[in-house]
């Protein structure tokens, strides 16, 4: 049977419930946002198709809220069913952010079910949209209340170890540990980002695709700028998780660097590859970058991977994770820029085909930024479930089913994830926009 | 009151809510299945969509929130229940992954089909039979501890009558509960076909309701002594129940006051359930684990009850709000919005 060892098959079945439920909860977190955004321009400039856009985008969301709750579900059981012994001991120290994160929930999918159904149910189109509030709310904390579980398991405090037992427990100095401040707002800017972009490539799509509707031009206008602001947002707060690593968590950053002895004037190793004996190769050296990176000091000193007994070192592939996430996320900056300042300058070659190909690339691109990111910081972790607490072999479950659980959760994201993107293009191709604005103008009501 | 009591009542109670609501939901996608196979099509397939899909996601956080709950206040039932779990409940997870795209891909996507309805529509009594083998483990004698934790001995349990009792339980009660619920529901929209049909099939579904609740206490008497004999201790809420449910029938018979036969349902369930639960105290899993053992430390206890405390505080007017636009709205009920 596949995985006969169920330490691996946990982290596997992990990865691969987290990797998929990530998509659906970077939209379900961003998303909202955008509809409110869209909606708000809709009623304050009375433009109907400000308003078709935020209920089309509504309208997809919805299909997407519901796999992530069902991913969200199933990754909330696996964790208690694949890492009891981790589960019992965090359940002491942590629980209140896993519980913030249901009220949260509660209050989101409440709302957004009572928006859904209520399009035309109010004289007044803003208290509509008031609905927004509580929907977009709730989507971001629970990112927020999530991602403080994560960023303890990475810095645990809050409680004290004394004999075997535990004491002192402190839940609000758990949840506000040293890592929450630049995990919580790197996830949440990076959802928005990414959500934005993602809304873009599908405006591209149906530009590339011929479609004169000024309708979509908008929709590409609004959501480059939303994204290129998260763009921004995510690439500072990035540069402080770096910072954060380098003091509190040196081994992440030094294995994602590949930077093995500890040195001043640490250069930045971008790609490249390793042989047997830990030389880089064709990798593209940036003299003092690293120190930079890591304290805003070309000459400060960063701590290396060989100060860092070998068991407790985290693989060393989590460098590509890395490159890539920086590398999606600086060339994100760069289109919304160019598309920003060549909106504002009227160039003509913005409105070519091959560069809306660029921003159609855009959205699935973002994505991957963000699972790069999250397998970054998960095997940056390695190999620890709890840092300098409690390791993957000592949390996990001793079942025998395992793999054989594997393989089902497997057939059911895919298909899921077939589903998605089925019913998602039915939906739409049904029922083009071009309907939708010709019953706009034949008066018809909304 | 012990944080422990207080604690386990108020996840009692919110397993209470999920058993009851999505009985509802899941007895409505099944009896829609059946309409579909037999031909009376569309005569619940209006009321699935009217009044299921914009609360299917609320249904699931009452779950979502017992399993997280009971991990915050007792965190080693996360040991326990953990280790022995990960077949059933993976098994339930699948299910409820059929269930939510059903939601997601047939009602806000453009055409039904009927091979779907039937997966989603068997899958609604498959998910409470997976899930209700949890309250037959927790009677004691499945569970092995070993050195390397505790083991699920799934022979013993998959022979054992008491598990099966309770699985055919879970399942009457979802039909039986989903069955008054929609009458009631039917009748408010003036749907007469719909009312009749419903009514007809909570009538049958009445009396193999309460034989299989009076044979779990019988396979208890072998199986769990000690336990049969604090239910006895607790007979006249029982009684109560029982009483209930003679109400709601009752009402059913006669054709009227359905909303009457709603609450006494209510009132039954609710009576049964908390007997069965203030019966098991103290024991979370029997003999290993009782709630002194396993309860969280007095800091969490308190942050968790505080946060509990203002949660409620901004549900309760968010569900109401819930139940008068899509519950109470009888214009809505009927279709006209």
């Amino acid at each position: 049977m596949l995985f006969d060892d169920p330490v691996f098959g946990s982290r596997m079945l992990t990865m691969l419930t987290l990797s998929f439920h990530i998509i659906f909860a970077t939209i379900g977190v961003g998303v909202p946002l955008m509809i409110m955004i869209a909606q708000w321009i809709g009623i304050k400039r009375n433009d109907p198709h400000y308003l078709l856009m935020a209920r089309r985008w509504a309208k997809g969301f919805v299909v997407t809220v519901a796999v992530g709750v069902v991913t969200g579900t199933a990754i909330g059981l696996q964790l208690s069913l694949l890492w009891p012994r981790f589960m019992e001991l965090a359940g002491h120290v942590i629980a209140l952010p896993l519980f913030m994160e249901v009220f949260a929930f509660f209050f989101e999918a409440i709302f957004l079910g009572i928006y859904l159904y209520t399009w035309d149910r109010f004289e007044n189109p803003k208290k509509h949209l008031l609905l927004l509030v509580p929907v977009a709310i709730g989507a971001a904390m629970s990112a927020f209340f999530i991602t403080t579980v994560n960023a303890f398991m990475n810095m645990p405090e809050g409680f004290e170890i004394v004999n075997g037992q535990l004491t002192s427990v402190n839940p609000l100095m758990a949840m506000f540990n040293l890592a929450t401040w630049t995990k919580v707002t790197h996830v949440v800017a990076t959802a928005f980002m990414t959500s934005a972009f993602i809304l873009a490539s599908i405006a591209a799509f149906h530009l590339l695709r011929g479609s004169k509707q000024t309708y979509h031009k908008k929709g590409l206008h609004l959501t480059m700028k939303v994204g290129l602001v998260f763009a921004i947002a995510s690439a500072l707060i990035g540069d402080f998780s770096g910072k954060y690593l380098a003091e509190h968590q040196p081994e992440k950053l030094a294995a994602a660097e590949w930077h093995f002895e500890t040195e001043t004037e640490a250069p930045l190793i971008y790609m490249g590859i390793l042989d047997d004996d830990q030389n880089v190769r064709y990798a593209l050296e940036i003299p003092y970058a690293l120190s930079i990176l890591a304290f805003n000091n070309p000459s400060a000193e960063v701590i290396g991977l060989n100060e860092f007994p070998e068991e407790e070192q985290p693989p060393l592939f989590i460098h590509y994770f890395f490159d890539i996430m920086i590398t999606i996320g600086s060339l994100m900056i760069f289109l919304g820029l160019i598309y920003v300042i060549g909106t504002r300058y009227n160039w003509n070659w913005i409105r070519q085909k091959w560069f809306r190909f660029c921003i159609l690339l855009g959205g699935p691109l973002s994505m991957i930024a963000i699972e790069s990111g999250w397998w970054l910081a998960e095997f940056g972790r390695q190999p620890w479930i709890l840092r300098g607490f409690m390791t993957v072999d000592q949390a996990a479950t001793q079942s025998d089913h395992v793999g054989l659980m594997f393989v089902l959760f497997a057939i059911l994201y895919l298909i899921l994830g077939i589903g998605v993107v089925v019913v998602l293009t039915r939906m739409f191709k049904q029922n083009p926009v071009e309907n939708d604005l010709a019953s706009l103008q034949g008066g018809e009501g909304r | 009151m012990s944080y422990e009591i207080l604690g386990m009542a108020v996840l009692w109670t919110f397993l209470f809510g999920y058993v009851m609501i999505a009985s509802i939901d899941f007895g409505a996608g099944f009896f829609n299945a059946y309409s579909k196979l037999t031909g009376k099509e569309h005569i619940l397939t209006k009321v699935i969509q009217r009044y299921l899909s914009p609360v299917w996601e609320i249904t699931n956080v009452f779950l979502v929130f017992f399993f997280v709950g009971i991990v915050g206040f007792f965190p080693s039932t996360a040991y326990y229940y953990g280790s022995v779990l990960l077949v059933p409940v993976s098994i339930a997870l699948i299910l409820l992954a059929i269930r939510g795209s059903y939601y997601a891909f047939e009602t806000y996507g453009p055409t039904g089909h009927n091979g779907y309805a039937f997966m989603y529509g068997v899958s609604g009594l498959l998910f409470p039979a997976s899930l209700s083998v949890v309250f037959a483990i927790s009677e004691g004698g499945f569970i092995e501890i070993t050195d390397s934790g505790p083991i699920l001995d799934y022979w013993s349990l998959f022979t054992s009558p008491l598990t099966w009792s309770i699985v055919v339980l879970a399942v009457v009660a979802v039909l039986y509960i989903s069955a008054v619920f929609l009458t009631w529901y039917a009748d408010k929209a003036g749907d007469t076909n719909a009312t009749n049909l419903m009514r007809k099939y909570a009538l049958i579904w009445a009396v193999p309701l309460i034989v299989t609740a009076g044979g779990i206490i019988y396979e208890l008497r072998w199986h769990n002594p000690d336990h049969l004999e604090l239910i006895i201790d607790l007979w006249w809420m029982f009684a109560i129940s029982f009483i209930f449910f003679i109400g709601s029938v009752y009402f059913l018979i006669k054709k009227k006051n359905y909303g009457w036969s709603v609450t006494l349902l209510f009132g039954q369930f609710a009576f049964a359930f908390y007997a069965y639960g203030i019966s098991k105290y103290p024991y979370l899993l029997y003999p290993h684990l009782t709630v002194n053992d396993g309860f969280t430390n007095d800091t969490m206890a308190i942050s968790l009850i505080t946060v509990f405390i203002l949660g409620f505080v901004m549900l309760v007017p968010s569900l109401y709000l819930v139940f008068r636009l899509f519950l109470f709205d009888k214009r809505y009920i009927q279709g006209d919005k």
